[in-house]
């Protein structure tokens, strides 16, 4: 700001006079509010609050005009400024909203475009099966005992009261390792991990043993030369065939609903004396044998109310005795059952082998858990 | 085992209006399980009749053939009361017979309808049946020609003819032998049905006493052959015809009809258990001895099969030498004919083991056999023969020589303790003494109580009852399986799943989050399997467990790696369409260890631990592996940009989430390994230690499985990785102040390894390095033929304070000049 002019003459200053101010501000006020964009309001500040706007222009001359006008003009023109500033503050406020709207309007993309970039995986339905199972039966204070599938002859029969001559060895057609004379087998069953669990550790035993299991059945949609079984085995004081019930009609509850229980029918197995034949109750037509319609027999049982679901029964003394349990003071029960068949009918599969062949279609269907 | 429900019912009463599905229903429960019930004449539907022949007139036709124009009376069946019109084509009946007569609106099997139809110029109204018409066999010679006093003309013929019979098939469990025959039925369902009474033993007969008249016969092994009984049919007519009777139940049985001889001898092996062989008696020469065979004897049994037997077998001999291999298949010799006339009857017992063993041994199954084998009533040898020497008379015009000949006794049956309360203890339900008492005398067992318990011995027909847990098993089926009750045990708090099973569920769950499928292949390889991953001759996965008797010989071993499994299923994949994939498996491979035998132990007690651990050291190594296979895109394309093709840094990454899952490290360096490209695959290690390799395919191997060019794929040993997994891991401290970057563009010779470089920048940079990352890999003309630029960020931090203007720089020199040093490199500028 320059200093006092002492040769003005205010007469000539008319932009000071307060009709002209109020003009300048009237017009300052109606560009701001004309201005139709951020652009357009940027342009209507430099035109009416820069610094070569009207307003600023006659600011510089308040100097020259005598004391005793220099404060009234002063305020006059300082208002009319502050008043134009307001306005464009506020216009900038509801322009600035518009635009940003705006902008968002015009961001909007299609949602409903495909996102996938990667495959989904997925875990076997035979191996979720089995985590399920051994899941059931951690739960009740078991733990999951293993062994290998290439396995001594002896843990796979002898120790399990199948001595060389048991015609019951013929039923179960049995992969034998080279040479023969080496006494080496593919486990026909999961039990020779029973035997060594028995072998190795001391009652109480509670123990689940989920693994796969090898019989020379030629591969069809019924059979194949390997698949997956899961035994229980129990070793302790005053164990009954009702604790085996119990645990059976447990275990059926929680695979295949509420409810759904477990009958027992007398059998053979070397390893079991009593042994029993377990059918759990068809957990589809809630063993009525009928469908929905009440018309047809249940697809799943074949109408007959029960479903074929594995061996079991109380461990045979024999079998204790040549694993080291001493009979007198411990009993025991046991059970099998297939995994892969269990599998096949809780979801309604009719052919196994699906579960062989290896399609991504098939394991991805069931993702990380069932 | 198939059993007519009227043969059963001939030897035991049910109580009047018992369904065949509530007998079954009961059998099933009790041990005898339903497999089917059949009917023959359930797929016949209308009038079947009695016809006689009234008229029968030939009528030669131009094709050479002759039918026959018969007038049929069947009663008022056809409603008219006057003779069938009906043409035949079957020569075997004259007038005045009995015939099946179907008219028209019958059905008969296969959907056949009958109606009236003009043929060779005559209205046939109806047919006269033959035995394969009706389903009832396979025989087709001719029309049935039923007795003359079988019935009246227009009766129903499905009586007569047995297609009004349900036949029930049973599962016979190995131990239940003795239900292998009618006799054991009929006595299961006296023990299990309710209101079942008056069983009638078949086996229970009054036998002429033994005498020295009958055909010699020498015992030398009586443990083999406890029992030797036999008795002779003379003036027999070797053209009798068996009784309709008898072929009907032995058909529905699952026999087929031969002969008369042949057929009484299946007949009463049905009916009581006991099998029975028929010799041509005119063809025995001399004594009959028995005897185990010797070194280097031969014998053609009666399937016409040279067989070499072995010293274990127990044969049948006589003065013409070996003429049956006893209990399992008679000799070619003398064997019964068309023209034989006199027949020795021979019931014999045979050991059990011994007929299992020669019957494995010469691959002979039979059901003689299977009788013999599982154990038969070795007090009904008598009996039986008596019975067919019966039949035999009574069917086939003989009389009976009055000699019998009866070598041996019955071994007596064990007597077995049980204390009372054993089957409550077993079942966990209350079963009082006398419960106990009068279900074991139920099944024929002779029971002397006392105070505590019982002394037991077992019928005859129960050899499978050798202890008192076999007793149990039987007083609590009939008490009912289905009155045990449902209990929970308690069992002690367990441990969860171990730490191994933890992991192996890590490893699945982290490769199926990152979009890896797992599957599950068979561990069968042959030796082209391993040609098609170009394995060395000395590659030592070649080193191959062998199965004896694989289903398929293509498929001869046990495999040591995943990888044929898992390539096979992806080029099967590839081919079903699914090209873009990424599988896993993980299972045990068989490693050979070329340890000595197995060794079978004793049974009557725990193995010493030296004992079991020399069985667990003959086994071969099963150590469990992962592989996956990944082949077409990693990332697909689509609105978002280009598809990223699988490259064999996938299979390398899906490795190391792996062992970042079990908080371990990958380090990669290449490695030439089959079936991989000798350019890219990396020998995968940690802490050292080699847990196996990734990258990407040999070309040639791709082809090899159907999979497209620059498939990848990885095998690593989880046995290893899991064993140094991190179990508890430290918590981590960072710091909070400033960080400092500096990033170094480092040109080397193509050939030096990115790892070995960033060793070199982070072992120079010192303690203040907080991270590095290899940010950019750039090959031309830049840098030169031969060289790489390898541009890395640098971060550095110190824990406790900002570092000073000039520290950062001063560490990231110190990390150039050390990799220059050790690796040749030099900055770019
Ligand atoms: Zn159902």
């Amino acid at each position: 700001m320059s200093g006092p002019n002492t040769d003005y003459d205010p007469v000539e200053v008319t932009p000071l006079k307060a009709d002209q101010v109020e003009e300048m501000r009237e017009a300052a006020l109606a560009a701001v509010a004309a201005a139709a964009d951020l652009d357009a309001l940027k342009q209507v500040r430099l035109d009416h609050a820069g610094d070569r706007s009207p307003l600023a222009l006659a600011n510089r001359e308040i100097g020259a005009l005598p004391p005793q006008a220099r404060k009234e003009a002063g305020q006059r023109v300082g208002q009319a400024r502050g008043a134009i500033n307001q306005a464009i503050a506020a216009r900038e406020a509801v322009l600035e909203a518009e635009h940003e709207e705006r902008m968002l309007v015009e961001e909007t993309v299609d949602v409903s475009l495909p996102t996938t970039r990667r495959r989904r995986g997925g875990r076997h339905p035979l191996t979720l099966q089995s985590d399920l199972i051994a899941d059931l039966f951690v739960a009740m204070g078991y733990e999951v005992a293993e062994g290998p599938v290439v396995e001594a002859e002896w843990l796979n029969f002898d120790a399990l009261n199948l001595g060389p001559d048991h015609p019951a060895r013929t039923l179960q057609d049995t992969f034998w390792a080279e040479p023969p004379e080496h006494h080496i087998v593919l486990r026909t069953q999961t039990s020779p991990v029973q035997a060594r669990t028995m072998l190795t550790r001391k009652p109480p035993i509670y123990v689940v043993c989920p693994g796969r299991v090898f019989r020379t059945d030629e591969y069809d949609a019924t059979h194949s030369p390997m698949f997956h079984q899961v035994e229980g085995l129990v070793v302790d004081e005053g164990i009954t065939m009702a604790h085996l019930k119990g645990t059976l009609d447990h275990f059926a509850s929680q695979l295949f609903g509420d409810g759904i229980t477990t009958r027992f029918r007398p059998s053979f197995f070397p390893f079991t004396e009593p042994s029993a034949e377990v059918d759990v109750r068809c957990f589809v037509c809630r063993g009525t044998g009928m469908d929905e319609e009440g018309a047809q027999s249940c697809r799943t049982c074949r109408g007959e109310g029960w479903i074929e679901w594995g061996g079991c029964g109380v461990v045979n003394p024999r079998v204790l005795i040549a694993c080291g349990v001493d009979p007198d003071v411990y009993s025991g029960f046991a059970f099998g059952m297939g995994i892969d068949r269990s599998f096949m009918f809780r979801h309604d599969l009719e052919d196994l082998r699906p579960l062989f062949e290896g399609d991504v279609r098939f394991s991805s269907a069931f993702g990380t858990e069932i | 085992m198939k059993a007519p429900l009227s043969w059963i019912l001939d030897y035991v009463d049910v109580p009047e209006g018992t369904t065949t599905e509530a007998l079954t229903d009961r059998l099933t429960l009790t041990g005898l399980k339903l497999e089917a019930i059949e009917s023959p004449g359930r797929d016949i539907t209308g009038p079947l009749v009695v016809g006689r022949v009234v008229t029968m007139e030939p009528e030669p036709q131009k094709n050479g053939k002759t039918i026959n124009w018969c007038t049929v009376d069947v009663g008022d069946a056809n409603g008219t009361g006057e003779p069938q019109g009906i043409v035949c084509g079957a020569h075997n009946f004259k007038p005045g017979d009995l015939v099946v007569t179907v008219l028209p609106g019958g059905v008969l099997p296969g959907g056949f309808e009958i109606g009236a139809r003009k043929t060779y110029g005559h209205l046939s109204a109806g047919m006269i049946c033959s035995a394969r018409e009706l389903g009832l066999g396979e025989d087709h010679d001719g029309i049935i020609v039923l007795p003359d006093d079988a019935g009246e003309p227009g009766q129903d013929a499905r009586p007569l003819l047995g297609l009004d019979e349900e036949t029930i098939e049973f599962e016979i469990n190995p131990d239940r032998a003795y239900a292998l025959s009618l006799r054991g039925i009929a006595r299961e369902v006296l023990v299990s049905v309710e209101g079942a009474s008056n069983f009638r033993d078949p086996a229970l007969r009054d036998t002429p006493p033994a005498n020295d008249q009958g055909h010699p016969v020498v015992v030398e092994d009586p443990e083999g052959c406890p029992v030797f009984v036999a008795r002779r049919v003379s003036g027999f007519d070797p053209d009798a015809p068996t009784p309709d009777l008898i072929v009907r139940r032995i058909t529905a049985a699952g026999m087929r009809p031969i002969s008369l001889a042949v057929d009484v001898t299946n007949y009463v092996m049905l009916e009581t258990g006991r099998p029975i062989h028929g010799y041509d008696a005119d063809k025995l020469r001399g004594a009959i001895v028995v005897r185990r065979a010797r070194e280097g004897e031969r014998l053609i049994t009666l399937d016409g099969t040279n067989r070499a037997l072995d010293p274990a077998d127990l044969v049948v001999t006589d003065d013409s030498g070996i003429i049956g291999l006893g209990g399992v298949m008679g000799g070619e010799t003398t064997e019964i004919s068309e023209s034989t006339t006199s027949i020795l009857v021979e019931a014999a017992h045979w050991d059990a083991v011994s007929m299992f063993r020669t019957g494995r041994r010469h691959k002979i199954t039979s059901e003689a056999g299977k009788r013999n084998e599982r154990g038969v009533d070795a007090t009904i040898c008598e009996a039986a023969a008596d019975r067919v020497v019966e039949l035999l008379v009574e069917h086939g015009g003989g009389h009976a020589e009055p000699g019998v000949t009866v070598v041996g006794t019955p071994p007596a049956m064990p007597t077995i303790r049980m204390a009372y309360d054993l089957p409550e203890r077993v079942a966990g339900l209350p079963i009082d003494s006398s419960t106990v008492v009068d279900h074991l005398q139920a099944i024929g067992c002779r029971v002397d109580a006392d105070a505590d318990g019982v002394d037991v011995t077992p019928p005859p027909w129960r050899p499978d009852l050798i202890a008192a847990q076999d007793l149990t098993e039987e007083v609590i089926r009939l008490v009912g399986y289905d009155l045990v009750p449902s209990v929970l045990p308690t069992p002690p708090s367990g441990r969860g799943l171990t730490r191994s099973q933890q992991l192996r569920r890590r490893i699945g769950r982290t490769l199926a989050g990152e979009g890896w499928v797992e599957v599950v292949n068979f561990p069968f390889v042959g030796t082209a399997d391993l040609d098609a991953l170009g394995l060395a001759a000395d590659d030592p996965r070649r080193d191959l467990l062998g199965l004896s008797n694989p289903l398929n010989h293509e498929a001869g071993f046990m495999t040591t790696t995943l990888l044929p499994g898992v390539l096979r299923t992806a080029g099967k994949n590839v081919g079903h369409g699914n090209t873009d994939l990424a599988i896993f498996e993980t299972g045990t491979v068989t490693v050979p260890r070329h340890a000595g035998p197995a060794a079978i132990l004793p049974v009557d007690r725990r193995p010493t631990d030296e004992e079991f651990e020399a069985l667990d050291a003959a086994l071969p190594a099963q150590p469990l592996h992962l592989a996956l296979v990944a082949a077409g895109d990693a990332v697909a394309g689509g609105w978002w940009g280009e598809a990223r093709p699988v490259t064999w840094a996938d299979a390398v990454e899906a490795v190391r989430s792996v062992a970042a899952a079990l908080g371990l490290e990958v380090t990669a360096s290449s490695a030439e390994l089959a079936p991989w490209h000798p350019g890219r695959c990396a020998e995968l290690s940690v802490d050292g230690e080699v847990i196996g390799h990734a990258g990407e395919m040999h070309p040639t191997v791709c082809q090899a499985f159907g999979l497209p060019k620059r498939t990848v794929a990885a095998e690593v040993d989880l046995d290893l990785l899991m064993a140094r997994s991190v179990h508890l891991r430290k918590a981590p401290s960072f710091s909070s102040y400033p960080v400092a970057k500096e990033d170094v563009a480092l040109v080397v010779d193509a050939s030096v390894p990115a790892a070995d470089v960033e060793a070199a920048l982070r072992e120079g940079a010192g303690e203040l390095l907080e991270s590095i990352r290899l940010f950019d890999v750039y090959t031309g003309d830049q840098v030169g033929k031969g060289k790489k630029s390898l541009a890395y960020a640098l971060r550095f931090r110190a824990p406790d304070r900002t570092l000073k203007e000039g520290e950062a720089a001063a560490a990231r020199d110190a990390a150039v000049a050390l990799a220059a040093e050790r690796t040749g490199a030099v900055q770019r500028t």
